[in-house]
């Protein structure tokens, strides 16, 4: 078990190096001078030089990269390019949208997905069943921005429930206000990894159903629903588990179109502004942060598989 | 043992695959959708109902009318021509987006399995690695280094997904290059381009093409996804992406023009996924034995954008 934690750890480690390698050198290939971009026309070449020294861009390119990673263990992740504050606090308040945005998708996505994943496996022979299944690989096949429209349709002009644009400006000082804000924006993301998540559970009950256990149980006089929950569902939440691990990819992205269509204030829409201004030194850790959200989740997606899983623990 | 004799022992007509995904109604719905996919892709090449690009100001946000069955944009555009000259947009993206995908996913994978163990096994963990970089964000940063074109899209997906079926390709290849088959051509004297050819490409093609339709699903959703970022392909270029990023500025005014675009991606992706899932239902043997999909959880269509 311990050399499961250890090498799944050091893969993270790996994995992080490795994306914060490509990260930077990918945007250290940007065509055009970032430090003429800033000066601007007017400036004479002495100022553009002067800039390139201020930013450091005038050092070789792997002690550059060495400072950025000193920086980020020291959570310093430098200041923007642009406005000169530091870009760590700003992330952090970035992430305080989106984080909670992430969470919330999930948390709806599960439980739109994994009970109807259940039910459409329970009715599997039937029409309904056919049904569902059938409305969850159309669903899937939405793109997130027309599943936010449809719901801002459907929830804001229609019933004229949830607010459709925006985020308090003092964030989370009135809780029940932000939450409100975040539920439109993470029902759409819901919406579209719950058939994901749906389509999982529901081969993953299917499979279930068909183990002798759960026969045998079925044979013995209860319900074929009863069965399975009462036997069948430790296999079917353990797949569930996974599959958290692989839509989470599916959420920060989701979450990036979100925001804009929402006009939150989180890490993808400043992400998607600052490529716009060509501040590389907050897109750099931007994308990294969101990498490392993934990989972060991935990794403990994966060890609390094998702590929950029986069988993997007596592997180990 | 000649090529000739291999050629004439094989069935006329489609191969056998593709006979039994039709066998499937997702499998019939898929290719339904994808060959209208390609009829109008090609036919908007030379025809298009209305000019799309035609601008009107006397016939903005028209409803739909015989002339224009799905209404007019706010600068009277025909949505439906509009929507008909974007279909080759999206050909393209899907089938240049595959093309990569297959490229990067064939080398990574065949440098995977087929090299000396320490290489192999680093390459997996590389693999492993660049599955977790989501499609979208690969493609911004490309977007934010190269500009934004057709081809930011074309590549981001390529290596996005690329690396997934690098995944899967590495242990099909593994497989079937330790079969009894293979080893008797090697035996008899066959070099590694006629193995590859002979062997190997056949007998990987029916897993490789089920990633290369849910490949191309993934490329369309990625394209509406970056046009409405602002990274999409040129505003020269008539896009379906582009078309559902502009009219859901007006949800609010015109809600029935957004549906149009909203369907025809969603319709191209349901189509390449049902072609996809059909097709490893009629291939995988593991599936085939197990009428009810049992063992196969982890294999179901992911969504990475």
């Amino acid at each position: 078990m311990i050399r499961f934690l250890l090498t799944r750890i050091a893969l993270l480690v790996v994995g992080l190096a490795v994306a914060s390698i490509l990260i930077f050198f990918t945007l250290r290939v940007l065509p055009g001078d970032v430090a003429q971009v800033i000066g601007g026309t007017q400036a004479s070449p002495a100022q553009v030089a002067a800039i390139r020294t201020e930013l450091g861009l005038d050092r070789p390119i792997w002690q550059q990269y060495g400072d950025w990673i000193g920086g980020l263990v020291r959570l310093d992740l430098g200041r923007s390019l642009i406005t000169h504050t530091p870009v760590a606090d700003e992330l952090g308040q970035k992430l305080q949208v989106t984080l909670p945005l992430a969470g919330l998708s999930l948390l709806f996505g599960l439980v739109i997905g994994v009970p109807l994943g259940v039910v459409s496996a329970l009715r599997h022979r039937k029409v309904s069943g056919f049904l569902l299944s059938g409305a969850a690989q159309a669903v899937a096949a939405v793109p997130v921005v027309f599943a936010g429209v449809l719901l801002i349709v459907v929830f804001a002009l229609t019933l004229k429930a949830l607010p459709t644009q925006g985020f308090p400006l003092d964030g989370w000082r009135e809780p029940g206000r932000a939450l409100q804000a975040l539920i439109l924006p993470a029902l759409t993301i819901a919406l579209v990894e719950g058939a994901v998540i749906l389509r999982f559970t529901r081969s993953a009950a299917l499979e279930a159903l068909g183990q002798d256990y759960v026969r045998t149980a079925a044979s013995k006089g209860m319900t074929t629903t009863r069965a399975l929950i009462t036997h069948g569902l430790p296999n079917v939440l353990l797949s569930v588990v996974s599959v958290i691990g692989i839509q989470i990819a599916g959420l920060i992205v989701g979450a990036v179109i979100v925001e804009a269509l929402f006009q939150l204030p989180g890490v993808g829409r400043m992400l998607v502004s600052d490529v716009g201004n060509r501040d590389f030194t907050k897109v750099q850790s931007e994308l990294l942060v969101l990498t490392a959200l993934i990989l972060v989740v991935g990794t403990a997606v994966d060890i609390t598989h094998r702590l929950i899983d029986p069988r993997e623990r007596e592997r180990a | 043992m000649s090529t000739a004799t291999t050629r004439r022992r094989r069935a006329p007509g489609a191969p056998d695959w593709l006979r039994e995904v039709l066998r499937r109604p997702a499998g019939v719905i898929g290719v339904v959708i994808i060959l209208g996919l390609l009829i109008v892709a090609a036919v908007s090449l030379f025809w298009t109902p209305q000019n799309p690009f035609d601008v009107d100001p006397f016939h903005q946000w028209q409803g739909p009318s015989a002339k224009h069955p799905f209404g007019t944009t706010g600068t009277g555009q025909d949505i439906f021509s509009y929507l008909f000259a974007g279909t080759r947009t999206t050909v393209a993206v899907a089938f240049l987006s595959s093309v990569v995908a297959a490229i990067v996913g064939l080398a990574f994978g065949a440098l995977g399995s087929l090299t000396a163990r320490r290489v192999r096994e680093s390459i997996a963990v590389l693999i492993d690695i660049l599955i977790a970089f989501p499609t979208l964000l690969i493609a911004i940063m490309l977007a934010a280094v190269f500009g934004s074109s057709l081809w930011t899209v074309v590549i981001a997906v390529g290596i996005g997904f690329g690396v997934n079926i690098a995944r899967v390709s590495r242990g099909e290849i593994r497989r079937v290059a330790r079969a009894d088959y293979v080893v008797a051509a090697q035996a008899s004297g066959s070099g590694p381009w006629r193995i590859l050819r002979e062997h190997l490409l056949p007998n990987i093609a029916p897993v490789f093409i089920v990633q290369l339709s849910l490949s191309a699903a993934v490329a369309v959703l990625a394209e509406a996804g970056l046009s409405f970022l602002g990274y999409g392909v040129s505003s020269a270029t008539p896009s379906w992406g582009r078309m559902l990023s502009i009219l859901q500025n007006y949800v609010t005014i015109y809600p029935a023009t957004v549906v149009w675009p909203g369907l025809a991606i969603t319709i191209t992706v349901l189509g390449f996924n049902l072609f996809g899932d059909a097709l490893r239902e009629a291939t995988d043997p593991r599936l085939r034995r197990s009428r009810r999909g049992a063992g196969d959880a982890g294999k179901e269509a992911t969504r990475v954008s």
